[in-house]
């Protein structure tokens, strides 16, 4: 029996059950707390076309007369809207999961494509070094100098200028992923490089290379691997600062349209109502938003603190 | 009255994994001029005998108990004010590696003159001479020129000497040095050590030299202190501890000197390691590594195991050793027989 | 010296030169200047003879070279919308901008510093983990959001009812966490003063001041959190070294150990990532400025990408890319003067 046990490779369970990630999670309530909200929100935008009570994108199901109600806490409230209505008698609730969902489709994709980028040129500029390596990360010191907000607004605007308006918001999904994943590539490339930098010189890659493997092998087997925890620790951050980045190009009317609203737009649209007293068509959105990245930061923070890896200072 | 007097000190670390006890009843004095060596592998407790004479350990460390008593003040009790005032002062210390001690933003000649400020009502320029005469003391090269650099631009010997003439800038009673050589290189290590024997001569400055190297304690040190899992095991004049050390553990050490392995065998080294502070063995903590701890019949002494050794005097040492108790007990040895 | 300096402005001049290309590019990709000088009633052939006459068919790289001359003469061409040059129109918005982003750099160093070095030398009071928390949250609320939350406390005002405002207590307690707003919220006010040239201020008195207010809060609520941080991070770090163990060991004062030999090493790496973040800073310039309507240069970008101005983008992003080289280098040259253990002859450390 205990020939058995020992024998078996332990299962993926097994050893995530045992390990110090897991350890530590089970030990920290403000990471539980933060975990549970995310997966809430999560779940909930993903579900949204079922949970929501309207479907904000069709016009027949909504009512124009129902227009700025306010949520159930204040009187003048209708029970058939729990969070009150926007200024086109939108279901507030309905608008804002439907609005959940485009901020999280957008940040997730926007993420993968700057790991992407940013792990390819950090591999490349980590390992080949030299012209290769000076010229993809001074790029990346100009964009980190312009910032990455600033570098999105600039993208965005081009892409608006070329495409028109119309064509614009009828592929904005796409294109603010594109703009997000472009103008953010560098923090990923520059913490991968440095990793590469430092398990380069170790003796397990000279080994696989006297062993006569080729360079990709080299950085996709043996190099990529021992830098994915400071690329994990990152991602939680860039989801956040994604999110937060596609709803200020939303702000600012690079973003999503308002028919086919995003946290950011939402906020947008309400804003306009700010003056005339309906604080929730913009306030609401923006609470969910805070809660969502906030839960997103903290979580990173936590992993940050357990991982402990080796980031790029500045 | 001895100038300072150590006794039955007390240091713990409170950590989130519980409670570290650093230093367990250390005492000893230290009288005026005297040199006084701690000697003990990295890990007894001997930084921490440092920082502690000093009331320098910092959070989470504390002192639990014990008293530090300086020209008959407390010093574990005192205000912190009139602490500031000791240290640099009457007090002060030389750190283990010079590359890390001074600041790097601020001039040598900086660093110097506030010290010099803090403890004196003082003009400028005043502190500025008394600056470059102990910077010229220490044997600097051109002492105008260091003032205005900064410790960047200076090697490691130098630095250290720099330091050593910080530690000496308002004449103090008492030196504390850390490991003052370990961190250079090894050719200007004779030197650095040979500068502060010189200087603390010639100023009747008392030395506590903390050190995990026997041959630097036999030549520059009256009286020594060997230190072992937090612990003082055996403390008596310098050269009785070499020539006839009485504990197991002191033997231990000079017997793993290169000079006393015959050329081409290998180093007599102890057995097994030191434990850490928080996994220290009951009874004599040096007991598992012991080769006197076991009776005739191979099994661990009964009283090793359990008991802490007092200490027991033999010649003009004192010894904590349950086997060194039974032979002085058996056959006395008289104080100054040894010598 | 003169080495460092050659140095830094050769990469000044290469981020330049990236900058110019980058903007060219738009320029010659998005820009038809014929169409807006002549409308469409002008036959094509009259068109092609104007592209031709203003030598909009030669090679990219003479157009280029053209554009290049011209930007060195800060000459961009004229602004679609207003009719006017382009420098002209950034020149009237650009005091706006910058009064904002002086007022929050106050802010931010005001605040920041006290407050991390406060959460650093006592990590674990009550008020530092306040600290520490405010900052974890305000990093996750964007600015356009608190600069509308602020709006509605402060300009709008908001009437919380939770106690009985029938009781004397409760009517009081109701006032307490209620708020009349009335704090202007958009624009610059009517009071501005006139300085120099196209430069009005808000600085000189109190009526044109309180304008300043909630945009530069707003402003600095997003960089705070960071800077406090950093320099709590910093600070720890600096507080475990050795030099700050000998400087107790000398008999120091606390208050010379906190406030010279940390503060100084701890304030070394937030200069650096201080220079970083004036790119971001303006960057939120923009969303700030169209919460507030505050007519500054970021207002009139967005509105230039609203009606199509490309040259007025265009001129933008170059006067923007300048501003970010000369911040930069003049950091990195502060870094040089303030760090001893740079040389300012080679790379900086």
């Amino acid at each position: 029996m205990s020939n058995a046990t020992t024998t078996t490779p332990p299962t993926h369970w097994a050893r995530f059950r045992d390990s110090y990630l897991f350890y530590s999670f089970k030990h920290d309530w403000i990471a539980q707390v933060c975990f549970v909200i995310f997966v809430i929100m999560v779940s909930a935008a993903l579900l949204a076309p079922w949970l929501a009570s309207i479907n904000p994108y069709d016009l027949s199901q909504v009512f124009i007369l129902d227009s700025e109600l306010p949520p159930f806490w204040i009187d003048g409230s209708d029970a058939k809207y729990p969070l009150g209505t926007d200024a086109l008698g939108r279901d507030m609730l309905s608008t804002i999961l439907y609005g959940a969902r485009v901020s999280l489709i957008i940040g997730f994709g926007a993420v993968i494509l700057q790991a992407l980028i940013g792990v390819t040129f950090g591999l490349l500029a980590g390992y080949l070094g030299g012209r290769v390596d000076a010229f993809l990360m001074r790029l990346a010191d100009i964009q980190l100098s312009f910032s990455t907000l600033m570098v999105a607004i600039i993208v965005g605007a081009v892409f608006k200028a070329t495409f028109g308006g119309a064509t614009y918001s009828e592929h904005a999904v796409l294109l603010l992923v594109l703009i997000i994943g472009l103008a953010e590539w560098p923090q990923y490339a520059r913490t991968v490089r440095a990793s590469v930098l430092a398990e380069r010189s170790k003796e397990y890659v000279d080994a696989a290379r006297v062993m006569g493997f080729r360079a990709k092998r080299i950085m996709f087997r043996h190099i990529l691997p021992n830098t994915l925890s400071p690329i994990f620790v990152i991602s939680t951050v860039q989801i956040a600062n994604a999110i937060i980045s596609e709803a200020a190009l939303s702000f600012l009317g690079l973003g999503m349209p308002e028919t086919q609203p995003s946290l950011g737009s939402l906020i947008k649209s309400g804003f306009d109502y700010l003056q005339s007293g309906s604080w929730w068509i913009t306030l609401l959105p923006g609470a969910v938003l805070v809660v969502l990245v906030l839960v997103i930061n903290l979580l990173g923070d936590w992993l940050r603190d357990v991982m402990n890896p080796r980031l790029y200072k500045g | 009255m001895a100038l300072l007097e150590v006794s039955h000190l007390d240091v713990r670390f409170a950590l989130r994994q519980g409670e570290v006890r650093a230093l367990r009843d250390v005492s000893f004095t230290l009288d005026r001029g005297e040199r006084l060596g701690i000697v003990g592998e990295s890990g007894a407790g001997k930084s921490v005998a440092a920082f502690t004479i000093l009331n320098l350990i910092a959070k989470p460390g504390y002192i639990a108990g014990g008293s530090i008593l300086f020209e008959g003040r407390d010093l574990t009790r005192l205000k912190p004010r009139a602490l500031q005032n000791i240290r640099g002062n009457q007090i002060s210390m030389i750190f283990q590696d010079p590359m890390m001690t001074l600041n790097p933003v601020l001039t040598v000649g900086e660093q110097m003159i506030e010290c010099l400020k803090a403890h004196r009502r003082i003009r400028s320029r005043e502190a500025r001479e008394i600056a470059l005469n102990k910077l010229r003391q220490v044997y600097i090269p051109s002492p105008e020129k260091r003032l205005d650099q900064y410790p960047h631009e200076l090697s490691g010997g130098m630095r250290q000497r720099i330091i050593i003439a910080i530690a000496l800038l308002l004449d103090p009673d008492i030196i504390v040095a850390d490991e003052p050589t370990t961190a250079l290189d090894v050719t200007i290590q004779a030197e650095i050590m040979s500068l502060l024997l010189e200087l603390c001569e010639k100023h009747n400055v008392a030395l506590i030299l903390i050190t995990h190297d026997l041959g630097v304690v036999s030549q520059v040190t009256q009286r020594t202190l060997v230190m072992y899992a937090g612990r003082v095991i055996e403390q008596g004049p310098t050269r009785e501890i070499i020539n006839d050390a009485q504990h197991p553990y002191t033997q231990g050490l000079i017997n793993a000197l290169p000079q006393m392995a015959s050329p081409g065998s290998r180093l007599n080294q102890i057995p097994g390691a030191m434990p850490p502070l928080a996994k220290t063995p009951p009874g004599c903590a040096f007991h598992p590594r012991c080769g006197f701890s076991t009776d005739a019949a191979g099994q661990r002494r009964r009283d090793c195991r359990e008991d802490v050794p007092a200490f027991v005097t033999s010649g003009n040492c004192h010894v904590a050793c349950h086997m060194v108790r039974e032979l002085v007990e058996r056959d006395p040895v008289e104080p100054g027989e040894a010598s | 010296m003169i080495a460092f300096l050659i140095k830094r402005l050769f990469h000044a001049f290469l981020v330049m030169f990236v900058i110019s290309v980058i903007s060219f590019a738009i320029q010659d990709n998005l820009g038809d200047p014929i169409q807006q000088m002549v409308g469409q009633s002008v036959p094509e052939s009259e068109r092609e003879a104007l592209r031709e006459e203003l030598g909009l068919n030669d090679p990219f790289l003479v157009q280029y070279v053209r554009f290049a001359k011209n930007a060195m003469h800060f000459d961009f061409g004229y602004s679609y919308f207003y009719n006017q040059p382009t420098t002209e129109v950034i020149l009237r918005h650009l005091p706006a901008t910058l009064e904002l982003v002086a007022a929050t750099t106050l802010l931010i160093v005001l605040l920041s510093v006290p407050i991390g070095v406060y959460s650093a030398i006592r990590p674990r009071a009550l008020l530092a983990r306040f600290f520490m928390g405010v900052s974890t949250v305000g990093i996750s609320i964007p600015v356009f959001l608190t600069a509308i939350v602020l709006i509605q406390i402060f300009a709008i005002g908001v009437t919380f009812t939770p106690f009985p405002s029938e009781t004397g207590w409760g009517s009081w307690l109701n006032d307490l966490i209620s708020t009349d707003g009335g704090m202007p919220a958009y624009g610059r006010g009517h009071e501005l003063t006139h300085v120099f040239g196209t430069w009005y201020t808000n600085f000189a008195g109190w009526d044109s001041l309180i304008y300043l207010v909630l945009p530069a809060v707003s402003l600095a609520s997003i960089m705070l959190p960071l800077f406090i941080r950093l320099i709590r991070a910093e600070m720890l770090e600096v507080l475990q070294s050795e030099y700050v163990k000998f400087a107790k060991a000398k008999g120091i004062g606390m208050r010379r150990i906190y406030f010279l030999h940390a503060l100084k090493n701890t304030m070394l790496p937030v200069i650096t990532v201080g220079g970083v973040q004036i790119g971001t800073l303006v960057a939120y310039t923009i969303l700030t400025e169209t919460v507030f309507q505050w007519p500054g240069m970021g207002l009139m970008f967005l509105d230039a990408i609203e009606r199509s101005d490309i040259p007025l983008i265009v001129t933008y992003l170059m006067v923007v890319g300048l501003i970010f080289v000369i911040t930069n280098t003049l950091v990195d040259l502060i870094y040089g003067l303030v760090n001893p253990t740079v040389k300012l002859t080679g790379k900086p450390a």
